[in-house]
């Protein structure tokens, strides 16, 4: 590794780590500043001129919004949390349980994903213009162009009600007994696997072409090579580095799935506690949850650009 | 969605539209119709409870069935297009002129001006959307104007970076150094000079965002947090008739169907469109 792809990773590093700082800033201007008084909406309509103050007081809410924003920074990088308004239990508590939950189910719709949505990608790219490659690319376009929920009551429709393999919503907290664990799975993980896979496949094909098009492959063919040599040992590991940033970045859209798949199916993750928390209105709740989603949501870009650095050849 | 119109046909049978697309737009006109007619074409009051039933099935005189009170469908999904296609329409609109307006000011000014809104808009876009519109409803609520506003801003960042790249490759033409050279200002380089150039691709760009502003929106109100009850877009009556689901009620399915059936049709007439108006490197 030279020198100057050491300096191109420490820059895009530095690069992610301003972003997290005006995130920061956003999510605490969007949750602190907009709304009338917290400590009104805490006490309620009726409370006394001098309770409210008191309370400011105790939350330090009559400080500037300067300092307050760096307190909080400085609380949440030492884990620190903040205590939730709804039932005064710390947040990190609630919040600990529930994103192991969540980073379950992410897992375990990554492990079926990636290698479904590569097989399908490498295939379609290889045979491109058959019947075959249209049929996957109507349902993908199709799978990206409705919301998230349509794809999981598709899900249930199928699955629960014509078929009857699967309970329709209601997902007990059975997950002892491994039939229970795969039924209580079963339908978030092939809602997600869908909203994620369509973006896989979509970005593997284009990058498997593009290898495909490429002036070596044609040499390669010009040599006599045979297909399969030439998607396997040339284009393939020459598309690697773009098809991992693919995956990275299409892991990203688990984000924006899980919050409507977790809600839709009941499933006790950190999207249902955040959708929750917006309900009641339960902020430090809110910003915690919501530096989260943002932190595992740039750390996948970042990740997906660092590969993409990585795999150049050109920068080696 | 006026790409036709509004687009440079000097020359008529260039702009050939496939057939696909032709159906794409039949559903996109026949929707905003829907839309425009509202009241008139819906059968029932919204409101009105009519059928002794409830999630009942499609008949004579319930078209499209009934919801999870006794409430006519089909009048629901009418005005729930008011609903989805008015605010999606309205934030998109916004959307886009912002991001624009701001993308060929920061093409043709340059300088620190770009690169300071250059940054603090790619930071803006690397929030989640569907979680940058939850912080946001729970801090300022969710009445249709604080959806339409939100909508506007999410989707800028994107419409900005689209608009500027374009507006950077005519910013360097000769005929800009030549306007320039005139003395003209800013207001007639971006208006007459620049904006003619991008707009093809911009009012593609405008398209698809108008897609993605549906997909969230709907995501919201499934979620109980965009448009509120008694008024409901068609992602709320999703989210209000969702027990219907086990029994494949069509309270529950034909708004899903509705949402498919226009999403599905802007990018079917997008990508049927002539290379000429969507091409983003000329």
């Amino acid at each position: 590794m030279n020198k100057h792809i050491l300096f191109l990773i420490t820059n895009r590093i530095i690069i992610s780590l301003i972003t997290l700082l005006i995130i920061a800033v956003i999510v605490f201007v969007a949750t602190t500043l907009l709304p009338g008084d917290t400590a009104t909406i805490l006490l309620g309509q009726s409370a006394t001129p001098e309770a409210i103050e008191g309370l400011r007081k105790a939350m330090h809410l009559d400080e500037p919004a300067f300092t307050r924003f760096i307190s909080w920074i400085l609380a949440f990088l030492h884990g620190d949390l903040g205590i939730s308004y709804s039932n005064n239990m710390p947040v990190a508590d609630m919040v600990g349980r529930r994103l192991l939950n969540s980073l379950k189910l992410a897992s375990v719709t990554t492990a079926f994903a990636v290698p479904l949505s590569l097989f399908l990608g490498v295939t379609t790219a290889v045979m491109r213009g058959s019947l075959y490659d249209r049929a996957v690319t109507i349902f993908t376009i199709g799978v990206i162009s409705i919301p998230e929920f349509i794809v999981a009551t598709t899900a249930v429709l199928i699955f629960a009600v014509y078929l009857k393999w699967l309970p329709a919503l209601s997902l007990t907290a059975d997950i002892d007994t491994l039939a229970g664990l795969l039924r209580a799975y079963a339908m978030p993980v092939i809602t997600l696997t869908c909203v994620v896979s369509a973006q896989m496949i979509r970005m593997t094909r284009a990058a498997v072409i593009d290898a495909l098009a490429s002036p070596y492959v044609e040499m390669a063919l010009l040599k006599g090579a045979s297909r399969k040599r030439l998607v396997l040992s040339h284009a393939l590991p020459n598309s690697l580095g773009p098809i991992a940033n693919a995956m990275a970045l299409s892991l990203s859209y688990l984000l924006g799935g899980v919050i409507i798949v977790e809600t839709i199916f009941n499933y006790p993750g950190i999207a249902k506690l955040m959708v929750d928390a917006v309900t009641t209105r339960d902020l430090p709740l809110i910003q915690s949850c919501a530096m989260i989603f943002c932190l595992a949501y740039l750390l996948l870009v970042t990740i997906a650009d660092l590969i993409a650095i990585l795999s150049n050849p050109r920068l080696r | 969605m006026t790409v036709e119109t509004s687009s440079t046909t000097r020359r008529r049978p260039r702009y050939q539209i496939k057939v696909v697309g032709m159906l794409g737009l039949a559903i996109i006109v026949f929707w905003l119709i829907v839309a425009a007619l509202g009241p008139h074409l819906a059968p029932y009051p919204i409101g009105d409870i009519v059928d002794q039933d409830y999630f009942g099935p499609m008949s004579r005189d319930f078209w499209l069935g009934s919801d999870y009170l006794g409430r006519d469908m089909l009048s629901r999904i009418v005005y729930g297009a008011r609903y989805t296609l008015g605010i999606s329409l309205a934030a998109v609109t916004m959307a886009c002129t912002c991001g624009v307006v701001l993308g060929m000011s920061a093409a043709v000014a340059g300088g620190w001006f770009d690169s300071v809104l250059s940054r603090f808009l790619d930071a803006m876009s690397s929030i989640p959307s569907k979680l940058f519109a939850l912080v946001v409803v729970s801090a300022v609520g969710s009445s249709i104007p604080v959806l339409i506003f939100m909508l506007a801003v999410i989707y800028t960042p994107g419409s900005y970076r689209f608009a500027r790249a374009l507006a950077v490759n005519i910013a360097a033409m000769d005929y800009i150094t030549i306007a320039r050279l005139r003395g003209e200002k800013m207001f007639h380089i971006i208006t007459a000079e620049v904006l003619p150039n991008i707009i093809g691709p911009v009012l593609t760009d405008l398209g698809l965002r108008f897609v993605f502003i549906v997909l969230l929106l709907s995501g919201m109100s499934f979620l109980g947090l965009g448009v509120q009850p008694p008024a409901a877009d068609w992602g709320g009556l999703v989210r209000e008739n969702i027990d219907g689901l086990p029994f494949a009620a069509p309270a529950v399915i034909l708004p899903s169907i509705a949402i498919a059936t226009l999403t599905i049709a802007v990018n079917l007439f997008i990508d049927n469109l002539p290379v000429k108006i969507r091409d983003r490197s000329e």
